[in-house]
């Protein structure tokens, strides 16, 4: 009896001990700060006395009563589903290509493909206002074939922009893993059946890979939707998205509060759609491939 | 004009010739085995005939359409392959279905047609079943019933069973050929395992490091194997040394270190020569009884049969003993060992081993 009592207790104890260190590092860096944004987002700012202790819900009303915040959550989420389209788009048929690629060529592409990752967010975002500026290289090669230059810095377009390069990553490497384990003769029994390359690649190969899709379109989503960087260099002053309007709360107008419920408000809108949309594929996906 | 017709066709990797001048002409209905050890170009050669390995050199013909350039969709033959390939995320039924649905076949012919083939291959109840749900028989039966469905002229099995355990492989070699015979459809099957050749098909096709060696009847095969390599990879063999006296009528042979001397109709190049005999073929008696004494140096039971090894002058031999009852003599006993001449073959010595 004490034996088993005692050699129980080392199993407690040792995963404990383990996973302390990565406890600790997330109560302090995740939890804590969050639970200070949630209480910050009940308190009540007065322009003159500062950020008062008291609880209230006036700011999540604020938030929720004006036209300008619902339009910019509506952009945040249009942009980041725009977004997260062009990267399946065109990351899904990348990932395949890189999938079939031969020995050097394989690893010479996936550095090209994590290429963007490796630049620093402004210096990166700088080159695309550079490129889609008013005289930039994108209207220099426009007005060279006979096209009225067009607006392109400063529109949901450069944001747009912006945000799918650096957002491929993403996509194609879970894709790419997903489709590395894929048995190859299953696409080539659909062209002995008939199937053309093309609805081999529809039918057969992209369906399998459904689950890398689903987590790359979630990381895709995710990041986009709280992306700051780019929408703030790309869509100038005017365009704002979720992350820009906290920043500009906090560090602009200085009113904490409203900025942490706006922040809460974006997290919790962010999850419920994600939790909907992993939801949906993923049983799917589950009661099929298993 | 033969229905499927295999000429000269070779696949070069780099200066390495996987398939080496293959030549085949195959009947409608034949029911044909590539025979090989591994590497010998066997599924090379089936990858061809499918279209999905393009040939260095060579014509490949069906009736009178050269099919060496076509893509897989335009050929439509049916292929199994030897990890089933079936599309993971579709049932059994929409797996069967798809050859159909890429033909533009109309729903209800569809439906009629994959419910008659699901019952060809006894899966009619599972249709709904993904395929991870499924055994590796059942798998193996809609790989099948779904290259069927589309009528192919010609049926390509790429190693097929080699993923089953052995009892259920006996079970579906029969099954396959029952299959075969009742769709009356062409069918070339690589395989490595002699047994599952031997058993179903109409010929056997032996390739050995990317070259046909021998095209035969399985009996024929296994009776009159034309070098020393297939006697040996086709059902087990002993092999004797021995000399060969060449003269007009044939040859007189003689086994080493016995005075056993005989006729043969067989007339290999040489002098130095190989006899081989199948164990079955030998017979032990009571040692002044038998052609050549010896004394058993093993003896191992198999269950249908015993198989006993005695070391004799001209070497040790293998015997198959039918398990009538009795067992056969023990370890370090004397015996004598019949064979009738006429079971010999006599093939040039070199390649022996």
């Amino acid at each position: 009896m004490s034996a088993s009592v005692s050699a129980a207790r080392p199993r407690m104890v040792v995963p404990s001990l383990l996973s302390a260190p990565a406890t600790l590092f997330f109560i302090g860096l995740v939890l804590l700060p969050l639970a200070l944004t949630v209480i910050l987002s009940f308190n009540s700012y007065d322009y003159t006395a500062g950020i008062q202790s008291d609880l209230t819900v006036s700011n999540y009303l604020t938030v929720l009563q004006d036209e300008y915040y619902y339009s910019t959550f509506w952009r945040t989420l249009r942009l980041a589903l725009i977004t997260t389209v062009i990267a399946v788009v065109i990351g899904v048929p990348e990932a395949y290509i890189l999938s079939n690629m031969r020995k050097p060529w394989r690893s010479i592409f996936l550095l090209v493909i994590i290429g963007p990752l490796l630049v620093s967010v402004v210096v990166r975002t700088f080159g695309w206002s550079m490129l889609l500026g008013k005289n930039g290289f994108v209207n220099g090669a426009l007005a060279a074939v006979g096209i009225e230059p067009v607006q392109l810095l400063y529109t949901e377009t450069a944001i747009v922009i912006g945000l799918a390069h650096i957002m491929l990553p993403f996509m194609v490497i879970p894709v790419w893993t997903v489709l590395q384990k894929l048995d190859p003769t299953v696409e080539a029994a659909a062209l002995t059946l008939g199937a053309s390359r093309f609805t081999a690649l529809r039918r057969i190969v992209f369906p399998q890979a459904a689950l890398g899709i689903l987590s790359g379109s979630l990381i895709v989503f995710a990041l986009s939707a709280s992306s700051f960087a780019i929408p703030g260099l790309l869509g100038g002053r005017r365009l704002k998205m979720a992350a820009t309007l906290v920043y500009d709360e906090f560090l602009i107008e200085l009113n904490w509060p409203l900025g942490a419920t706006i922040a809460i408000i974006v997290l919790l809108a962010n999850l419920v759609i994600m939790l909907a949309y992993n939801r949906l594929i993923e049983q799917q996906a589950k009661r099929k491939l298993g | 004009m033969s229905f499927l017709s295999v000429r000269n066709v070779s696949k070069y990797y780099g200066p390495v010739a996987a398939v080496d001048s293959f030549g085949l002409d195959v009947e409608k209905g034949e029911f044909i085995s590539l025979l090989g050890p591994s590497g010998c170009g066997k599924t090379t050669t089936l990858q061809m005939v499918a279209g999905l390995v393009r040939p260095s050199a060579g014509t490949i013909m069906m009736g009178e359409r050269d099919i060496t350039h076509l893509p897989p969709p335009q050929r439509e033959l049916g292929v199994v392959f030897q990890s089933y390939a079936l599309f993971p995320h579709m049932t059994v039924a929409e797996n069967v279905s798809f050859g159909l649905e890429m033909r533009k076949v109309a729903k209800a012919e569809r439906d009629r047609r994959v419910k008659d083939i699901l019952a060809l291959v006894h899966l009619l109840a599972l249709a709904d079943r993904y395929p991870r749900e499924m055994s590796g028989g059942q798998r193996q039966r809609v790989a099948i019933a779904r290259a069927l469905v589309i009528n192919p002229p010609v049926l390509l099995l790429d190693e097929p069973l080699s993923n089953l355990d052995a009892q259920l492989r006996e079970e579906m070699q029969f099954e396959l050929r029952r299959i075969q015979q009742v769709v009356g459809i062409t069918t070339i099957m690589v395989t490595h395992d002699q047994s599952e050749a031997l058993s179903i098909s109409d010929r056997v096709v032996v390739m050995e490091q990317g070259r046909i060696t021998q095209v035969d009847t399985p009996y024929e095969l296994y009776e009159r194997p034309r070098n020393p390599f297939i006697s040996s990879f086709v059902g087990k063999s002993n092999f004797l040394a021995a000399t060969a006296e060449h003269h007009a009528g044939g040859a007189t042979i003689s086994i080493g270190n016995t005075g056993i001397t005989f006729q043969a109709n067989d007339r290999p190049k040489g002098k130095h020569v190989s006899v081989f005999i199948r164990p079955e073929k030998l017979r032990l008696t009571a040692p002044s009884e038998g052609q050549i004494e010896g004394t058993v140096t093993s003896r191992y039971f198999m269950g249908n049969q015993w198989l006993v090894s005695a070391k004799t002058p001209a070497g040790t031999l293998s015997v198959a003993v039918q398990n009538f009852g009795a067992p056969p003599p023990p370890i370090g006993e004397k015996v004598g060992l019949v064979w009738r001449n006429d079971d010999c073959r006599v093939l040039a010595a070199g390649a022996a081993e």
